[in-house]
């Protein structure tokens, strides 16, 4: 019970601060510098290379992020089974946790560890294959394995479908019925997720269901999520905590490898942006550094 | 449910416009009466596949294409589809009928999306390709194999990726290490791409969503046969 309360004060007393949040850049895009491979799933380097994944949390704890993501976004037995790891759900999740907990605390900034959630990469039936009562027992396995490892919120990231966050959601609260919960879709769709979902449709349901942060990530860039943001604001209620989390840009091959476009300097003219329009929660997904962190905090204010 | 009509008082334009507006609704068991019922009619298998279930299928993808219908209601009016080339694939090789061409494709190594790759398979499928689907993971040995085996007019690549994407590439260069480059036509689609990295890894052509990658292979096809 002390730590579901702590879970909760953690998360308050972050909001209580004034100004904006940063949370972290891209955690994939780190590994593969490091050396991931192809078809290698990054949630196996949080035991077999823990150090190059603590390296990436350290540069984000260091460029001032407040809310760190663990490294689990294809955690879920779904995507785990294409790797055939479906039974290391368990061991992979905590043991992320646990790796981010001890960063955090030891950086002693007061940054909360989120457990990262991301998408089955299925659809759900009866248009795909996904039983709605499979997918929400996978994502409490995940989402059991955070908590047990110590996570401070969960953030369900990337979705593209509601039917699918709802699982989600069902399935952290069959685990943890307190944790704070930030949720993120992906408007990468002529400004809708590609299963159709608006932001405003996104806003209406998320608010319902009881999300304590809600908004977008990854996607084509900053000014579509600019003006994710914009919408989803419009009609927020004023204490709703909004989320922006952009990819850099769209990225060009270099030399072989994918290369994003927009540089720390252009990101952290993103981040004023959207916090102008009214953003709280600012990050960066694919492509983003602690270098491009590091420009969003000094250009929020907040380095 | 609204009354139905009665499918055999209706005249053939009304009732290919009907099996038009069923695939756009998803409805499949009408879908299906309406193919059977254009059959019974002396219809042959292959025009009631090219004007009735692709002609829908086409309008489908068009309001894919300009952002009216999403992947959901694609996925609905492919089912639809589904049952009526189900009715339609045994008749279609009786007949011998011509064939459209074929496409192999795949999510390449290191990823493991497939929904929109799974989306294009059915476009494509709606369009009278024969498709052959890979899933996802696929290295170049994967897909040369089924160059061979299937002998097809495309192959479509795909990666949700930026760390997958160059993956592309290899299989590129592969093909023509093997001299097949030129006998398929390479279409390659995922989120991170652009039509600037299709040329850079000399794909054909960058397909931006699923109903461009059919007008795509389409019109790349005829130029190939000869008669654009």
């Amino acid at each position: 019970m002390a730590e579901k309360e702590n879970m909760t004060q953690k998360w308050q007393q972050l909001l209580e601060q004034s100004g904006p949040i940063l949370a972290d850049g891209a955690m994939g895009t780190m590994l593969f510098e490091a050396g991931l491979q192809f078809g290698d799933p990054p949630e196996v380097w949080n035991v077999a290379h823990p150090d190059q994944v603590r390296a990436v949390h350290r540069g984000y704890l260091g460029a001032g992020s407040k809310i760190i993501l663990t490294n689990t976004f294809g955690g879920s037995r779904f995507r785990l089974a294409m790797h055939n790891l479906q039974e290391r759900v368990a061991h992979l999740n905590r043991t992320a946790a646990v790796i981010l907990r001890a960063e955090v605390d030891a950086a002693g900034t007061g940054a909360l560890v989120a457990g990262d959630i991301g998408p089955s990469g299925e659809i759900l039936a009866p248009l795909g294959s996904l039983e709605y009562a499979d997918a929400v027992a996978g994502f409490a396995e995940q989402a059991a394995a955070l908590t047990g490892g110590g996570v401070d919120v969960i953030w369900i990231e990337t979705m593209s479908a509601l039917e699918e966050m709802h699982a989600a959601i069902e399935g952290v609260r069959r685990v943890s019925p307190d944790i704070p919960l930030i949720t993120t879709m992906t408007f990468d769709t002529r400004g809708r997720t590609m299963m159709g979902v608006t932001p405003e449709q996104a806003y209406k349901a998320l608010s319902e269901w009881g999300a304590a942060a809600i908004g977008g990530n990854c996607g084509n860039g900053p000014d579509e999520l600019l003006a994710v943001v914009k919408k989803m604001h419009a009609v927020a209620s004023p204490d709703t905590v909004l989320v922006a989390k952009s990819n850099a840009g769209i990225p060009k091959l270099v030399n072989g490898r994918a290369a994003y476009l927009c540089e720390p300097q252009e990101m952290g003219g993103y981040s004023r942006q959207v916090r102008e329009a009214g953003a709280r929660i600012i990050g960066g997904c694919c492509g983003n550094t602690p270098a491009h962190l590091k420009a969003m905090a000094e250009a929020l204010g907040v380095a | 449910m609204s009354e139905e009509p009665d499918l055999t008082q209706l005249p053939d334009e009304e009732l290919i416009q009907h099996i038009h507006d069923d695939l756009y609704d998803g409805l499949a068991a009408e879908v299906a009466a309406e193919v059977n019922e254009l059959l019974r009619r002396g219809w042959t298998p292959y025009d009631t596949l090219t004007q009735g279930l692709v002609g829908g299928m086409d309008i489908v993808g068009v309001d894919f294409r300009d952002g009216i219908l999403f992947v959901p209601e694609v996925l609905m009016a492919a089912k639809a589809m589904k049952g009526g080339m189900a009715i339609l694939r045994p008749l279609l090789a009786e007949t011998g009928a011509p064939q459209i061409g074929t496409m192999v494709i795949g999510t390449v190594k290191g990823d493991i999306h497939d929904i929109g790759k799974n989306l294009v398979a059915m476009m494509m499928e709606g369009a009278g390709f024969n498709v052959v689907n890979l899933g996802i993971n696929n290295d170049a040995d994967k897909f040369i194999a089924a160059i061979h085996e299937h002998q097809p007019d495309l192959l479509g690549m795909s990666a949700l990726l930026t760390t997958t994407m160059p993956y592309m590439q290899v299989v590129i260069k592969t093909l023509k290490e093997q001299g097949l480059r030129d006998k398929v036509i390479v279409l390659v689609g995922g989120a991170p791409l652009n039509a600037a990295f299709a040329e850079e890894i000399e794909a054909d052509a960058y397909c931006r969503d699923a109903a461009v990658a059919v007008e795509t292979a389409k019109k790349l096809i005829a130029i190939k046969r000869g008669h654009p």
